[in-house]
């Protein structure tokens, strides 16, 4: 007899989940159709980083070459060169230049970097190997200036290796260039 | 040329060994399940030996993808060490990163301000619910049910989206910084996170009728891969697979770290520790995760997000930890040896998947091959975990 | 065209032209169902299923079906080559005369003969045999696995599947189609026999999943264990024929249910075959539901169903309409 009961129960159960997927059936769908619709979720999204310009000159990046992102970062994709103004670019050892051995993201210990030292520093290059990247944000939470930022490509894609590597600093020399360009483009 | 094999028919060294080691009287079929392979999730390799359907021996290969990430330890600053941990287990990446920055923090003594716990066990619970989700949706797909992991993806889909507001990230997240969080939770994120959980309410009976009642898994779960307690014991499983066994053994209970001390809520235990056990565990483990959550949405505090006194040179002192946390798969154990420079001397990862899975080639023994998949997937393995 | 026409009365002809209607029918319906199954499992996972080629992805099938054609024949290193190859046609050959004696409508038959019922069920069960062929000629061992399951499993469902009929066969006094369709169309709905004979019915049903080797049943090619059971060395046309073939056999068994318990092509205001065919497509429709709802079934489960449940509910079900039928006269 249990076993008849059983057996009834669990008939019952394949017939609930029929009415399960009957309704889902019933249902409009819930898949974004990417040509024709795009998500809503891009405000949060995080590209590469992007070197952020001073408020007044868009030329001029904020970055005083202080070279902790390019210590931090786990997959050394970052690639900094700069000199000392007055000196000739690429002139200055890239020793003269290290400030921190090994910086802690959060730390307070930012303020040793005075003012009259952030004008010391001139970027020449600022390489991105985004190949090797794996977004975790520590370059840009130990910059001691903030002159790092996230970008906001989502539909950035190449075909080649080369296509992921960039030079920042010509990439916001292009942005200050053509502004609406970029725009578009992110 | 073409009638010639190139290869050798006794197989490579595992299955040639294998087939060595104690081959069983009478016409038996050594078969190679993975490394590609729908139901090994990955890249899990296991060599089963059969008779007709029944699975005689199973010998798990691993090693697929094994990345080095305890080497990585050691040329690695401890900073710098971050990322790797949303890639050990990437479908809990948050139990880890909890793991590793909790080691940290207990070898350099450093505090982490009252509002970064609560916001750690709100991130770190959706995401144990959006791995429970996957291994939910995984088992019925290994099971031959593949409508329910498209819903499973509905709602993790919202989770995802929702832990990529302060994450930046959708799956390999590095959240976690030695000292608190890398960044704060918006309104934006308690908002959905509320409107999360009041829908997944409705979606978690849902689940239930489509398939934990369903008759048919019923019969592929009830009574298949019963796991004694002290098997359990003998292989450490941890996690639902230990707590389907009947042991209520929780890391957040048993030594609360954090503040997990605060909150009101279960350790659901099973009874027989069978297939259908674990599978129980897990779907009660959602609604835990969702009370946890809701009381520390109640409770959150203000403050920091991260502790605001850290150190500028990050050189922890001489000597050795061991922290635990409780990850959707187990206990997830960093083990850190110190020698006072800016690098670990010795990282080592306790991975809750490697325990449970040796537990299968016990398990699987005399049952039938559908069942060995079952049990298989009932463990909640995800490979990368396992190799590390 | 008086004389073409007049060819037809000519049985030979007739059957030839039956035959190639009923080969372009199963290619039609090759197409359609596949996108069908694929819409209803994309709307029951809230997506939208194919979608790119063609108005709504209908020409989706058709592409498929032109890329499976286009691919290169490969067989494995070490298969049987004749069995290898022998096994897929095998499988979709037996189709066509399946579904010969199926009337469609009350004049829209292939061949009428008396042993109908008999004819499908015959060869109907030479699948099994491709199947079983396709496994062992493949030399992989999943594929072998495959096709002992499928052995199995079509062998012990074919008594409940016999054993339902018959109880219908019982009833209508007759294994012709067309008189078992008669039969049903003399009070309306009532005399269907699904209302005489629901046991039977369903056990039918559920004995047609299994022996069409259809989700929940489908475990000759469970894709989670055996990754894809018989066919696991099949691609390009050696692999569609075995798909049409699976398809071709859910329009036999759907068809030949709607004959046996569902009046066939009898009812109101449409004409004979929009029934036939709406009442076969439902039937489909209800299968796809069923495989995009359950997990499956594991091996030993499906047989104890098979000879603790079917086989003694059948063999009740005959017995008693037996006696119903005696003491009814």
């Amino acid at each position: 007899m249990t076993t008849i009961q059983k057996t009834m129960k669990g008939l019952w159960s394949l017939i609930v989940g029929l009415k399960v997927t009957g309704k889902e059936f019933c249902r409009p769908w819930i898949t974004v159709h990417y040509p024709r619709q795009e998500v809503t979720n891009l405000d949060s999204y995080r590209g590469h980083i992007d070197l952020v310009p001073y408020p007044d000159d868009s030329n001029k990046p904020l970055c005083i070459v202080c070279r902790r992102c390019e210590e931090t970062c786990p997959s050394g994709c970052i690639r900094i060169d700069g000199h000392l103004p007055g000196a000739e670019s690429g002139e200055a050892a890239r020793e003269l230049l290290l400030i921190s051995e090994v910086p802690l993201p959060g730390s307070k210990a930012r303020e040793p970097i005075h003012a009259a030292d952030k004008t010391l520093r001139v970027l020449d290059g600022f390489a991105l190997n985004y190949n090797f990247c794996s977004l975790c944000g520590l370059c840009v939470q130990v910059c001691p200036v903030s002159s790092l930022t996230f970008s906001s490509d989502v539909y950035l894609a190449g075909a080649s290796r080369a296509d992921f590597e960039f030079d920042l600093l010509r990439r916001l020399r292009d942005r200050a260039k053509s502004p609406a360009k970029l725009r578009k483009a992110a | 040329m073409l009638d010639k094999p190139s290869f050798s028919l006794n197989g490579d060294y595992y299955s040639s060994r294998f087939s060595a080691l104690g081959k069983s009287e009478g016409d038996t079929l050594v078969l190679n399940l993975g490394p590609q392979h729908p139901s090994t999730h990955g890249v899990l390799r296991v060599i089963v030996e059969l008779d007709g359907e029944y699975v005689k021996r199973a010998e798990p290969v691993l090693g697929y993808v094994h990345r080095m990430h305890e080497k990585m330890g050691e040329v690695k600053t401890y900073v710098q060490y971050l990322p790797n941990m949303g890639r050990v287990d990437y479908l809990h990446a948050l139990a880890w990163n909890w793991a590793y920055v909790g080691a940290v923090e207990k070898l350099m003594g450093l505090e982490v301000p009252e509002r970064a716990e609560y916001i750690r066990v709100i991130t770190c619970e959706l995401n144990r619910i959006s791995s429970h989700l996957l291994w939910w949706g995984a088992y019925v797909l290994d099971l031959g049910g593949f409508t329910p992991i498209l819903y499973a993806f509905d709602d993790r889909e919202m989770l995802m989206d929702i832990l990529q507001i302060p994450t930046g990230s959708r799956l390999t997240y590095c959240y976690y910084r030695f000292g608190g969080v890398s960044a704060d939770l918006s309104e934006t994120f308690l908002i959905r996170t509320r409107g999360f959980i009041e829908r997944f309410k409705t979606r978690i009976p849902m689940y239930q009728d489509l398939v934990t009642g369903n008759m048919i898994l019923r019969g592929r779960c009830e009574d298949i891969g019963a796991l004694p307690v002290e098997m359990a014991r003998r292989y450490g499983a941890t996690g639902p697979v230990l707590r389907g066994s009947g042991v209520a053994y929780d890391v957040r209970r048993f030594e609360p770290y954090s503040v997990y001390d605060k909150f009101d809520f279960d350790v659901p235990v099973g009874k027989n520790g069978d297939a259908m056990d674990r599978y129980d565990v897990r779907m009660a483990e959602l609604t835990q995760s969702v009370r946890i959550i809701e009381q520390a949405l109640d409770a959150i505090p203000d403050g920091p997000f991260i502790n605001p006194d850290l150190p500028d040179r990050f050189l922890p002192p001489k000597g050795e930890v061991y922290y635990a946390v409780e990850g959707a798969r187990g206990k997830i154990g960093v083990y850190l040896l110190s020698d006072g420079s800016a690098r670990p001397y010795r990282l080592k990862l306790r991975a809750p998947g490697y325990s449970n899975l040796h537990v299968f080639a016990e398990l699987a023994q005399g049952t039938i091959l559908a069942d060995a998949v079952s049990i298989l997937g009932s463990l909640d393995l995800v490979i990368p975990e396992i190799d590390r | 065209m008086t004389q073409l026409l007049q060819l037809l009365t000519n049985p030979l002809v007739y059957l030839l032209v039956a035959l190639v209607a009923i080969l372009t029918f199963i290619a039609l319906n090759g197409l359609i169902l596949v996108y069908v199954e694929r819409k209803v499992a994309g709307f029951i996972q809230r997506r939208p299923g194919p979608f790119e080629v063609g108005p709504h992805g209908l020409l989706q099938p058709l592409a498929d079906a032109l890329k499976l054609v286009g691919k290169q024949l490969v067989m494995p290193r070490g298969a049987d080559r004749i069995l290898y190859w022998a096994a897929p046609l095998l499988s979709f050959a037996p189709v066509a005369v399946c579904l010969l004696p199926i009337p469609f409508g009350p004049h829209l038959v292939g061949l009428n003969v008396n042993l109908g019922l008999l004819l499908v069920l015959a060869f109907s069960g030479l699948n099994v045999l491709a199947l079983c062929l396709a496994g062992w000629g493949s030399n992989n061992k999943y594929a072998l696995l495959g096709a002992a399951r499928a052995v199995a499993q079509s062998v012990a469902y074919e008594i409940p599947l016999l054993l339902s009929v018959l109880a219908v066969a019982f009833t209508c006094r007759s294994l012709n189609f067309t008189e078992i369709t008669a039969s049903q169309t003399t009070r309306g709905l009532l005399s269907w026999n699904v209302f005489s004979q629901p046991l039977a019915f369903l056990i039918f049903f559920v004995s047609a999943l299994a022996e069409t080797n259809r989700a929940p049943f489908d475990l000759p090619e469970a894709e989670s264990e055996l990754t894809a059971g018989f066919h696991t060395e099949y691609s390009g046309m050696g692999f569609g024929l075995f798909f049409l073939a699976e398809y071709s056999y859910m329009i036999v068994v759907c068809a030949v249910a709607s004959v046996l318990f569902l009046g066939g092509w009898s009812g109101p205001f449409l004409p004979g075959h929009w029934w036939m065919l709406g009442k076969i497509y439902t039937l489909i429709l209800i299968m796809m539901w069923f495989r995009w709802t359950y997990p499956r079934v594991r091996f030993d489960q499906l047989l104890n169903v098979c000879w603790k449940w079917l086989i003694p509910l059948s063999l009740i079900n005959l017995i008693g309409t037996a006696l119903m039928i005696n003491l009814v006269r």
